[in-house]
C-alpha cells in the first residue's frame, strides 16, 4: 500500500489540510453541544419532576428541541468528515484504518444508540409518562460520553500511536500493519488527557452558551423566573466544570512537554532545549525566541516541572522538517486559550462570592454582560485549543510514524471542494443561527415550546390533521 | 467462512438496513419533490411524509456511517480504492447528506413561506441526487472500474451505463419502499385519500424499479459479466426471491392488503437485490481486482468489528424496535 507519492499528491496538501481544519472546526462545535446538551436539558428536566416546577420543564423542552436541531447538524458535519476520511486521506485510512477504525466500530454504537433514544425523548414529550420520559433520555447523556471518548480515542493514538506492529519492524519505513492490540490504540496515554479536556470543554461550552443567551434576555430587561433558571443551571454546572479543566489542561500541557515536546517547544516557542525557561504571554514567535511578549523568568521550566532547573526542549532538537508551522499562531492560540479560562475562574469566584453572600446573582449588569460573551468566548478557546492539537502535531498525520504528506489523496480539485465546502457551512451556520433565534420568538410570543397541550398531556387534537407543521 | 468473509457479511448487513431504511427516507423526499408546485395540494401528502420521517431519519442515518466505518476498518485498501476512484460521485453524494439533513431539520422550525419552501425543496431535491450517487458508486464497483490500487479515472469510471442505472435503481427503489411504508401511516392516521395516493404511488414506483432492474440486467451483462454470470448461477434463487417479492408487492398493494403484509414483502425485493449482488461479487469485494481476503485487516481488529456487531445486535436492533414500535403506535409526536 505504501508507495512513492506522486509529485501532484503534494500540491493538494494545503487545501486538503485546510478543508479538514474547516470541516473539523465547524463540526467540533456541534459535536460538543451533542455531547453535553441532553445533560442540561434532563438536569431542568429533573428538577421540574422533582419539585413539580414548570419553569423547569419548559426550559428542559425548548432545550431539547434546541438538541435535536444542534444534533442534526452535528450528525451531518460528522457524516462529512467521514468521508473525508477517504476523500482527502486515503493513504492514512489504507494504512491505519485497521488500527484506529476500532475506535471508531465502537463509537459507531453510540452514535446509533443516541440518535434512536434522541428521537424518543424529543417526540415523546407528550404521550410518554413523564418519568418514563426523563430515563428515555439518560441513554443519549451516556452516549454522548462514549462516543466522545471513542471520537477522541482515534485523535489521541494520532498523537501517541501504539498498539500496532508494522511489516518491517522499522516504525518510520512504512510497512503495512500486520498486527493490532486494540486495547492498547483506544487506551493510549494521550486519551488520559485528551478526553476529560474536551469532555469538559463540551459541557463548558454548553453551560455558558445557554447562559449567555438568557443573559442577553434578562439584560434586555426580562427578569422573570424562568430567565433566572435558563441562567442559574447552566451557569452553576460550567462554572464547576472551569476550575476542573484548569486543572486537567494543566496536565494535558505537562504531559505535551513529555509525550510530543516538539508540539510543546513551538506553542511556547522554545527555541533551544535549556532550563530556566521563561513564560512568555503574547508576542511573536521568531528564531531568537518571543518577541513583544510579557515574559515571566524561569516560569515555563517551572510550569514543566516544578522546578527552575527543569530543562524544556526546544525545536532545536529535531530537524527543520520534523518541525509544526505557524509557531506564532500556536503560541497565541494556546495564550488565548489559557486566559479564556483563566477570565471564567474569576467570572466563577465573583459568582460564588456574590452568591454565598446574598444567594443571588450579581446586581451589576457588568456580570450579565459578562456571562453574555462567556458562551462565544468558550467557543473561541475550543477553537484554539484544536489548533494547538492538530496544527502542533503536524507535519505528522500520526505522530512520528507518518507524515500528513504521505497522507494526502492524489485527486485532484480540492481547492474547488474547499470553495464549495466553505460556501455551504456559512449557509448551514447561518441557516442554523436563524433558525435557533425564530423557534427563540416564537416561544416568547407564545410562551411555550408548544402550539397546544401542556407537557405530558395529549394534545387537545391528538389526531394528526392536515395542517402539517 | 474465513474471518474476512464475516467482515464482508457484517458489512452487507449494515448495506441492507441502510438501503432498506435510509432508502426509504430518500424515497420519502422523491415524494416529497413529486407532490407538486401547488403548496395546498402538495400540503398533505407531504405531511404525511414528514410525520413519518421525522423521529427516525437520523437513527436509520446512522447505518451509513456503520458501513463506511466497517469498510475502511476490515477493508482499508478497498475503502481507498474506492475514495481515490469515485471522489467526484461520492463527494456529490456528501453534498446531498449535508443539503437534505439541513433542508429536513431546518424546515419545520423556520420562519416565512419563502424559507419554509427553501429548505423543503432543498431537502426533496438532494434526497434524489444523494441515492442517485450512491448508486453510481456501487455500480462502478460492481462493473469492475475500481482497481484494487485506486487512483481509477475520476468520471469514466462511473459515467457508464450501468453505473447510471443503478443510480436511478436508488431512486427508484427508495421511492417504491417509502410508499409502500406510507400507505401504512396514512392507514392508521385514517386519511382513506392519502393510503390511496400513496398506493398509486407504490405501484408506478415498483414497475419503474422492475424495468430499471431488468435493464440493468442487461447493462450488467455488457459491462460486468463476472458478476452476471454469478448472479444468474449461485444469486439466481435471490434474484427470484426479489422478483417474487416485488410481484407479490403488486398484487397485495392493489388489495389493499394490510401493512404486516406488504411491508414485508417490499423489504424482501430490496434485500433480495443487495444480497444477490453480494453473493454475485464473492468472493471479490472490488471485482474482479481485490479479493476479500486479500487486505483484510488483523484478527484482533476483525475481531473488534465482530464484537460491535453482537453488541448492536444485542443493544441496538432492540432500540431501534422500540423507536418504530413508538413511532407506529403514535407514541411520538412532533409539531
Amino acid at each position: 500500500m505504501f508507495h512513492v507519492l506522486p509529485l501532484a499528491a503534494a500540491s493538494e496538501l494545503l487545501p486538503a489540510r485546510e478543508q479538514m481544519a474547516f470541516t473539523l472546526g465547524f463540526h467540533i462545535i456541534f459535536a460538543s453541544l451533542g455531547i453535553a446538551f441532553p445533560a442540561y436539558m434532563l438536569i431542568a428536566n429533573y428538577r421540574g419532576l422533582r419539585r413539580n416546577d414548570p419553569d423547569a420543564i419548559e426550559l428542559a423542552r425548548r432545550w431539547s428541541k434546541v438538541a435535536a436541531v444542534t444534533f442534526a447538524v452535528g450528525a451531518i458535519t460528522g457524516t462529512v468528515i467521514s468521508f473525508e476520511f477517504g476523500l482527502l486521506w486515503p493513504e492514512f485510512t489504507a494504512r491505519f484504518g485497521d488500527v484506529f477504525g476500532v475506535a471508531f466500530a465502537i463509537e459507531g454504537i453510540f452514535f446509533f444508540l443516541e440518535a434512536i433514544f434522541i428521537a424518543i425523548y424529543l417526540f415523546g414529550w407528550k404521550r410518554l409518562s413523564p418519568w418514563a420520559h426523563f430515563w428515555s433520555g439518560v441513554p443519549i447523556v451516556v452516549c454522548g460520553l462514549g462516543g466522545a471518548l471513542s471520537v477522541l480515542a482515534v485523535n489521541s493514538w494520532m498523537n501517541q500511536p501504539q498498539g500496532f506492529t508494522l511489516s518491517g519492524g522499522l516504525l518510520r519505513a512504512g510497512g503495512e500493519v500486520t498486527e493490532v492490540d486494540p486495547l492498547k490504540v483506544i487506551f493510549n496515554p494521550a486519551l488520559a488527557y485528551e478526553a476529560p479536556h474536551m469532555i469538559l470543554a463540551g459541557y463548558m461550552l454548553t453551560g455558558f452558551l445557554i447562559a449567555s443567551v438568557y443573559a442577553v434576555g434578562m439584560l434586555r430587561g426580562r427578569r422573570d423566573r424562568r430567565h433566572r433558571l435558563g441562567l442559574l443551571i447552566p451557569l452553576t454546572v460550567a462554572l464547576i466544570a472551569t476550575p476542573i479543566q484548569f486543572m486537567v489542561g494543566d496536565t494535558a500541557a505537562r504531559s505535551i512537554a513529555a509525550d510530543q515536546p516538539v508540539k510543546f517547544a513551538a506553542m511556547e516557542c522554545v527555541q533551544e532545549s535549556h532550563t530556566h525557561v521563561t513564560e512568555y504571554i503574547g508576542g511573536r514567535c521568531t528564531e531568537d525566541g518571543v518577541k513583544g511578549g510579557i515574559g515571566i523568568p524561569n516560569f515555563d521550566s517551572w510550569l514543566v516541572g516544578f522546578s527552575a532547573d527543569t530543562e524544556v526542549v526546544g525545536l532545536d532538537s529535531v530537524p527543520a522538517s520534523d518541525r509544526p508551522p505557524a509557531n506564532t499562531m500556536l503560541h497565541l492560540a494556546f495564550d488565548l486559550m489559557v486566559g479564556i479560562c483563566c477570565a471564567l475562574l474569576a467570572l466563577g469566584a465573583w459568582f460564588a462570592f456574590v452568591w454565598w453572600r446574598r444567594r443571588d446573582i450579581p446586581r451589576t449588569r457588568w456580570f450579565l454582560r459578562a456571562v453574555a460573551v462567556s458562551g462565544v468566548a468558550v467557543g473561541v478557546a475550543i477553537e484554539c485549543g484544536w489548533i494547538v492539537t492538530e496544527v502542533g502535531r503536524q507535519p505528522w498525520i500520526v505522530y512520528e510514524v507518518m507524515r500528513t504528506e504521505e497522507a494526502v489523496t492524489g485527486a485532484s480539485g480540492i481547492w474547488f471542494t474547499l470553495a464549495g465546502v466553505v460556501v455551504l457551512y456559512a449557509a448551514l451556520g447561518t441557516a442554523t443561527v436563524l433558525v435557533l433565534r425564530s423557534m427563540a420568538r416564537r416561544w416568547r410570543i407564545t410562551g411555550s415550546a408548544e402550539d397546544g397541550g401542556g407537557p405530558y398531556e395529549p394534545a387537545p387534537a391528538a389526531a394528526p390533521s392536515g395542517s402539517g407543521r | 467462512m474465513s474471518r474476512a468473509d464475516v467482515a464482508a457479511a457484517i458489512l452487507w448487513v449494515g448495506a441492507t438496513f441502510y438501503a432498506l431504511f435510509g432508502g426509504a427516507d430518500f424515497g420519502g423526499g422523491l415524494w416529497d419533490l413529486l407532490a407538486g408546485w401547488d403548496d395546498e395540494k402538495g400540503a398533505r401528502p407531504r405531511a404525511v411524509i414528514r410525520r413519518s420521517l421525522t423521529p427516525v431519519w437520523e437513527a436509520n442515518h446512522v447505518w451509513l456511517i456503520f458501513v463506511l466505518v466497517v469498510l475502511w476498518t476490515a477493508f482499508g485498501g478497498a475503502f481507498s480504492a474506492i475514495f481515490t476512484t469515485l471522489y467526484v460521485p461520492l463527494a456529490l453524494a456528501a453534498l446531498g447528506i449535508v443539503l437534505r439533513g439541513a433542508g429536513f431539520a431546518f424546515g419545520k422550525s423556520i420562519e416565512g413561506l419563502r424559507e419554509r419552501r427553501l429548505a423543503g425543496a432543498t431537502f426533496a431535491f438532494s434526497s434524489v441526487i444523494t441515492p442517485f450517487f450512491m448508486g453510481t458508486v456501487v455500480g462502478a464497483i460492481a462493473a469492475g472500474n475500481v482497481p484494487a490500487g485506486g487512483n481509477g479515472d475520476a468520471f469514466s469510471s462511473w459515467i457508464q451505463p450501468l453505473p447510471l442505472l443503478i443510480g436511478v435503481m436508488f431512486v427508484a427503489s427508495g421511492g417504491y419502499l417509502s410508499a409502500v411504508f406510507l400507505i401504512g401511516d396514512a392507514h392508521r392516521a385514517g386519511e382513506g385519500d392519502m393510503e390511496r395516493y400513496f398506493q398509486r404511488r407504490a405501484l408506478a414506483a415498483a414497475i419503474v424499479a422492475g424495468v430499471f432492474a431488468a435493464v440493468g440486467l442487461l447493462a450488467l451483462h455488457a459491462e460486468a459479466r463476472y458478476v452476471f454470470d454469478r448472479l444468474t448461477d449461485q444469486g439466481l434463487p435471490l434474484v427470484i426471491l426479489s422478483a417474487l417479492c416485488g410481484l407479490g408487492v403488486l398484487v397485495a398493494v392493489r388489495r389493499h392488503a394490510p401493512a404486516w403484509l406488504v411491508r414485508p414483502l417490499a423489504a424482501g425485493a430490496v434485500v433480495g437485490v443487495v444480497w444477490g449482488w453480494g453473493v454475485a461479487q464473492f468472493p471479490y469485494l472490488l471485482p474482479t481486482s481485490l479479493r476479500i481476503d486479500q487486505g483484510a485487516a488483523p484478527d484482533a481488529t476483525l475481531n473488534v468489528i465482530f464484537g460491535v456487531f453482537v453488541v448492536a445486535a444485542i443493544v441496538v436492533l432492540p432500540s431501534l424496535g422500540l423507536l418504530y414500535t413508538l413511532s407506529q403506535r403514535d407514541m411520538l409526536e412532533h409539531d
